[in-house]
């Protein structure tokens, strides 16, 4: 195993967290953060699949205020097959249940998580940039760490690294909001009582694009994160999850 | 690690599957199904019952205008109005009413009539833009004059859909907003077999399935049972559609 430092150097004059020997159980994730992540995690999963199904009843995407099938599309998506759709094959109906349900799910989970992150400080303490993060030489050792399959800092396990702060601001502040705005702005209900919500977005149609493809991108989001829950360890970091004790690498 | 892979993949692959079994349940399906019930209930609490559906420029309208669901009811009783220019048509308003009435396309026209351009939001996920005239419904309630009790209007058409009578329902929030017209024209032109001759709903903040065309009768009642299979419409009956088309 590679031990050596994350971002060499980059952390002169910050003391290490004394507690934190390899192999130590630290609590890593508070109760609220793990009731929200399998909450969400269902709703996305079901929001992901039964979106496939309902683009399959029409499956062009275009800008602006209009779009059907005589004016010009700027996406002809394909037909998304059954197994990965909710439900299986074509019920557009029962897309749209799936889909509305689990849309309050994502939209008053993500409500709650948030004024909690915010009272609790959970964001600010967690999740925000700090200056030497972002500097050239920093975000190149980062890279290269990831590389490596490194994604702790031994000197400080429990913190997060700049790559999985930046993609869990990128997906909590703008992937998810900007999914459920968009959302929002496909209802004729809601374009009534709030008509900026389209003005904002620059009509109904494009709403829909932009919903397409932040679905896409929180779709990409949900994959890597996998990838790196199974590069990282599945084991430890589910068991993260789940209890909140988390074992620092070796 | 192979076997930990599977199960997280396995499992979201898991959680599609199991979708399909958790929706024939009866308990899981009404919990499911209860989403149009909040759904509803958030729109009604947090949009004003009159506020408007977004109005838009002539310049901003469709280039076409397409035309869905039933686009003749191709019957020999159709077929007559269309031959006649729907010179013996009436659109019946009954139920429970005080004066029940039976209008002319004429009559619809003498009305104060409100000219819209508003966007038409298909369930599918297409829009098209068009100018709508007609008479409110809600002035055309007012000269039947509903009586106590009744909750819903219920819209009869001409057409069959896959062999059954297209029907549609709403309520009397939306019918008495100042959106829901009789439409008759379609960009200043008198509306076309394709798109619901002679007479469609508009009811602006719903989808688009909700737009009752080739209108025969309306009627107040004071409960959806025992109209069709008791949903309040076609698409709700058979194929599951909420009822609120708001979202």
């Amino acid at each position: 195993m590679d031990t050596r430092p994350v971002p060499a150097g980059t952390d002169a004059g910050a003391p290490p967290d004394p507690a934190v020997a390899p192999g130590t159980a630290i609590r890593r994730h508070g109760l609220a953060t793990r009731l929200w992540h399998w909450v969400n995690a269902v709703a996305v999963i079901v929001l992901l699949g039964s979106g496939l199904g309902i683009s399959n009843a029409h499956p062009r995407l275009y800008w602006g205020q209009y779009g059907a099938n005589f004016d010009t599309a700027w996406a002809q998506l394909p037909r998304f097959p059954a197994w990965i759709t909710i439900p299986a094959g074509y019920n557009l109906a029962i897309s749209r249940r799936w889909h509305l349900f689990f849309a309050l799910v994502l939209g008053f989970g993500l409500l709650g998580y948030m004024l909690w992150g915010m009272i609790g400080r959970h964001f600010r303490r967690d999740l925000s940039l700090r200056r030497r993060e972002l500097t050239p030489a920093h975000l190149w050792a980062d890279v290269r760490a990831h590389w490596d399959f490194r994604f702790h800092d031994p000197a400080r396990p429990r913190d997060y690294n700049v790559f999985q702060k930046l993609s869990y601001i990128g997906v909590l502040f703008v992937l998810l909001p900007l999914a459920i705005l968009t959302g929002i702005a496909l209802s004729p209900g809601i374009n009534a009582g709030w008509p900026w919500v389209l003005d904002l977005l620059g009509g109904r149609q494009s709403a829909r694009s932009i919903h397409f493809v932040a679905a896409v991108a929180i779709g990409v989001f949900t994959v890597v994160h996998l990838v790196l829950v199974i590069l990282a360890g599945v084991g430890n970091e589910l068991r993260s999850m789940v209890t909140g004790w988390w074992r620092v690498p070796q | 690690m192979i076997a930990r892979r599977t199960i997280l993949t396995g499992g979201a692959g898991l959680l599609l599957a199991g979708c399909d079994r958790i929706v024939q349940i009866p308990a899981a399906r009404r919990i499911l199904f209860a989403g149009e019930e909040m759904q509803r209930g958030l729109h009604r609490a947090l949009v004003d019952r009159a506020a408007l559906a977004p109005e838009y420029t002539a310049a901003q309208r469709s280039p076409i205008f397409r035309a869905n669901g039933t686009r003749d009811p191709g019957t020999p009783e159709y077929g007559a109005m269309v031959a006649n220019r729907f010179a013996d048509w009436r659109l019946a308003v009954g139920g429970l009413v005080a004066n029940p009435l039976s209008l002319s396309l004429a009559d619809l026209r003498a009305l104060p009539n409100r000219r819209q351009i508003t966007r038409h939001d298909c369930v599918e996920g297409w829009s098209a833009i068009g100018q709508w005239t007609g008479p409110m419904l809600g002035n055309v309630l007012k000269a039947a004059g509903l009586r106590d009790g009744a909750r819903y209007l219920v819209f009869t058409c001409a057409d069959l859909y896959g062999g059954l009578p297209y029907y549609e329902s709403i309520d009397l929030v939306d019918a008495f907003h100042p959106q829901t017209i009789l439409a008759w024209a379609l960009n200043g032109h008198p509306l076309d077999v394709a798109h619901g001759a002679p007479v469609r709903l508009r009811v602006e903040r719903q989808l688009g399935y909700k737009h009752a065309k080739y209108l025969m009768r309306i009627d107040a009642v004071a409960s959806l049972a025992g109209i069709g299979k008791g949903k309040g419409g076609y698409w709700e009956d058979n194929v599951d559609y909420d009822w609120y088309a708001g979202i």
